[in-house]
C-alpha cells in the first residue's frame, strides 16, 4: 500500500493548484451542452426511435468520448513532466518507493479525479429520469465504457508525461497519440482490408461503440485494462531507463 | 559507514566521476570541496541511490546502492543541489507526505514533523504554500525533508547556498549538531565553510579525488612551511642574499610570483613593487631574525608580517597541480 502516499500527494496537488477544478468546470459544461441538444434530437425525433439508439448513442459515441480525449490529456501531462521540470523528481527517487508506486499512485489519483468528473454527468440521466421513465442499463454500460477508455487515455497520457520535463511537449503528443488511435480506422480503402483488421484491433475508439450502444462486452473490458496495463508497463520501463541511460 | 570503491560514472562521452574510492566512518562530518561541474553532485547522488554507478562499487550501512538501493534510501537523507519541493502544497503536508513515503510510523508522523519543523525554524510558516516562501525557508523545507525520519546518513550538496549570512551560520550550527550522532557528507565551493563544520576533507576534480585527509592533518601539512612577508627599503639583490642567507630560510621570492594569490590580488598589482619578499622557511618564528638583519645592515624596515597558510592555498596548489599533471 505505499503508493497511497504518492496518491494522497497528487490529489493534494490536483485540488491545492486548481487544474482539478479548471478542467471539471470545462468537462461538466462541454458534456452539459452536448447532453442538452442530445435531449432535444430526441424530443424532436425521438417518436420515431429507441433511446439506447438515439439519446444514448450520441451522447457517448459521439460526444463523452470526444470530450473526454479533450480533456485528459490536460489532466495527465503534469503527472511526470512537472516533476522533472522542478526536480521534485530528485526527491521521489532518493525516497524509499519503488518505481510502480510511484507510476500507480499518479494514475489511481488521476483516475480518481476523472471518476469523480464522469460522476457529476450522473446528475443529466437522473435529472431526466424525473421526466421520462427509461430503461438505465444502456447509460450505465456507456458509463462504464468512458471509465474504461478514460483509464486507458489516463495510461497513455501518463506514459507520455514521462518521457519529457515539458508539459506542454507532454500534452500535445498525447493529443497527437489520441488522434491517431481515433482516425486509425477512418480511411478503409486507403490502408485495405487486411491492414485495416489488425490496426482496428488497436483501436480504442472503435471499441468503445458496443458500450455505447448499452452492449458489455468482456472481450472489449479486457482490451481496455490490457490497453492501460500496457501503457503503465511502458511508463515503468521509461523510468527505469534511468538506470542505464547517460542522462543526468 | 560509507565505502565507495573506484566508483565511475559517465554521462554518454562525458566522464563525470572516474575511479574514485574513500571511505567515511561513522560520526564522521566530511566535505566534498570541489570547483563546479567537478563530480560532486554525481558521487552524491550516486550514494543517495538517484542512479547506480556505470562501474565499481559504493554501499552505505553495508548495503550497496545498486541492488539493495531500497534499504540505501531508508539510511540517508538526501539534499539535493537544486532546492527541489512542490510550491503548490503547505509545508506540513509536504512533510506529511514525506514521512509516510519514508516509512515513518503513523504514530510517530506528527511528533517527528514537529521535530524537524522546531529544528529547522519552520515554526512560522508551516501551515503556508512553500512556493509562498522565501529562498532560505524553501532550503530548510529542503533539510526538514532530508532529516525526518532520523537517517543515519545525511547528504547534502550544497546546503547553505543562496542563504542570507545569519541563516548560514544556523544551518552551519544545525549540521554540526547533527554530526555529532550521524555520518554527513556535505558538498560545498565555500572553503570557510569545511574548516568550520568538518572533520575532514576530500578535494576533488575533474572527477578524481585530488586529497583526502582531516583538517587537522592539513593544517599540519600546510604549517610545516611557514611564510612570512618583509617589505624592505633597500637594494633589491643584496636584501635577498641577505634573507637567504638566514638560518632556517628555505627559499626567499619576490611577491609577485607569490603563492599568496588571492592577498596579492586584494592589494592590486601597484603593490607587487620591488622590495617586497616572501620567505619561507622551518622551525622556529623567524621574525626577529629578519628584523634584526634587516636593521643592522642599515636598510629601513617597512613591514615583517607572518603569512597564514590557508585552506584557499592548499586548494588551489592541488587543482593547479592536478591541471598540469591531465595537461602532461
Amino acid at each position: 500500500m505505499k503508493f497511497l502516499c504518492v496518491f494522497k500527494k497528487e490529489l493534494r496537488l490536483y485540488f491545492g493548484s486548481f487544474i482539478a477544478y479548471a478542467l471539471a468546470t470545462a468537462f461538466l459544461v462541454l458534456t452539459g451542452y452536448f447532453f442538452y441538444t442530445d435531449l432535444i434530437f430526441y424530443d424532436l425525433f425521438g417518436d420515431f426511435m429507441d433511446i439506447t439508439t438515439s439519446l444514448w448513442y450520441y451522447f457517448f459515441q459521439q460526444d463523452m468520448r470526444f470530450v473526454i480525449m479533450l480533456i485528459l490529456p490536460l489532466l495527465t501531462m503534469r503527472l511526470f513532466a512537472e516533476e522533472k521540470k522542478l526536480g521534485t523528481i530528485e526527491l521521489l527517487w532518493t525516497y524509499p518507493l519503488k518505481d510502480p508506486h510511484i507510476i500507480l499512485g499518479k494514475f489511481f489519483a488521476c483516475f480518481v479525479v476523472f471518476v469523480m468528473m464522469v460522476a457529476c454527468t450522473l446528475a443529466y440521466p437522473l435529472l431526466l429520469s424525473t421526466l421520462h421513465q427509461f430503461d438505465w442499463g444502456p447509460p450505465l454500460a456507456g458509463y462504464l465504457g468512458t471509465i474504461l477508455l478514460g483509464a486507458a487515455f489516463i495510461a497513455c497520457g501518463t506514459f507520455i508525461s514521462s518521457l519529457t520535463e515539458n508539459q506542454a511537449v507532454a500534452g500535445m503528443a498525447t493529443y497527437g497519440v489520441l488522434v491517431l488511435f481515433w482516425f486509425l480506422t477512418w480511411n478503409e480503402e486507403a490502408i485495405g482490408q487486411q491492414l485495416i483488421n489488425s490496426v482496428s484491433a488497436f483501436s480504442l475508439f472503435d471499441r468503445f461503440q458496443d458500450f455505447a450502444k448499452g452492449v458489455i462486452n468482456t472481450k472489449d473490458v479486457l482490451f481496455f485494462l490490457a490497453m492501460t496495463l500496457l501503457f503503465l508497463y511502458l511508463t515503468l520501463q521509461s523510468l527505469e531507463s534511468r538506470k542505464w541511460r547517460g542522462t543526468r | 559507514m560509507i565505502e565507495v570503491e573506484s566508483v565511475t560514472k559517465r554521462f554518454g562521452p562525458i566522464l563525470a566521476v572516474d575511479q574514485i574510492s574513500f571511505h567515511v566512518p561513522r560520526g564522521e562530518v566530511v566535505g566534498f570541496l570541489g570547483p563546479n561541474g567537478a563530480g560532486k553532485s554525481t558521487t552524491m547522488r550516486i550514494l543517495a541511490g538517484f542512479f547506480p554507478p556505470t562501474s565499481g562499487r559504493a554501499s552505505v550501512g553495508g548495503n550497496d546502492v545498486t541492488t539493495h538501493s531500497l534499504q540505501v534510501k531508508q539510511m540517508v537523507g538526501y539534499f539535493p543541489e537544486r532546492v527541489s519541493v512542490y510550491p503548490d502544497l503547505p509545508v506540513r503536508s509536504f512533510l506529511d507526505f514525506v514521512a509516510e513515503a519514508k516509512d515513518v510510523p503513523r504514530s510517530e508522523r506528527k511528533r517527528e514533523i514537529s521535530r524537524v519543523i522546531e529544528s529547522c525554524g519552520l515554526d512560522k510558516v508551516s501551515d503556508r504554500i512553500i512556493g509562498h516562501l522565501s529562498k532560505g525557508y524553501r532550503q530548510r523545507v529542503g533539510i526538514a525533508q532530508a532529516l525526518i525520519h532520523k537517517p543515519q546518513v545525511l547528504i547534502l550538496d550544497e546546503p547553505t547556498i543562496g542563504l542570507d549570512p545569519e541563516q548560514v551560520v544556523e544551518i552551519r550550527r544545525l549540521i554540526r549538531d547533527l554530526g555529532s550522532e550521524r555520518t554527513v557528507i556535505l558538498s560545498t565551493h565555500i572553503l570557510s565553510e569545511v574548516s568550520t563544520v568538518c572533520d575532514r576533507v576530500i578535494i576533488i576534480n575533474g572527477g578524481r579525488i585530488l586529497a583526502s585527509q582531516s583538517l587537522a592533518e592539513l593544517r599540519s601539512q600546510l604549517q610545516q612551511t611557514r611564510r612570512v612577508r618583509v617589505e624592505v627599503e633597500g637594494p633589491d639583490a643584496r636584501v635577498r642574499h641577505v634573507l637567504e642567507k638566514l638560518p632556517g630560510v628555505e627559499k626567499v621570492r619576490g611577491s609577485e610570483f607569490g603563492v599568496q594569490e588571492s592577498e596579492s590580488r586584494a592589494r592590486g598589482p601597484a603593490s607587487n613593487s620591488n622590495g617586497t619578499f616572501i620567505v619561507e622557511y622551518t622551525g622556529d618564528d623567524i621574525r626577529k631574525v629578519v628584523s634584526r638583519a634587516i636593521l643592522e645592515h642599515g636598510w629601513e624596515l617597512l613591514e615583517v608580517r607572518s603569512v597564514e597558510p590557508t585552506l584557499e592555498d592548499m586548494y588551489l596548489q592541488l587543482v593547479r597541480e592536478a591541471e598540469k599533471s591531465m595537461n602532461d
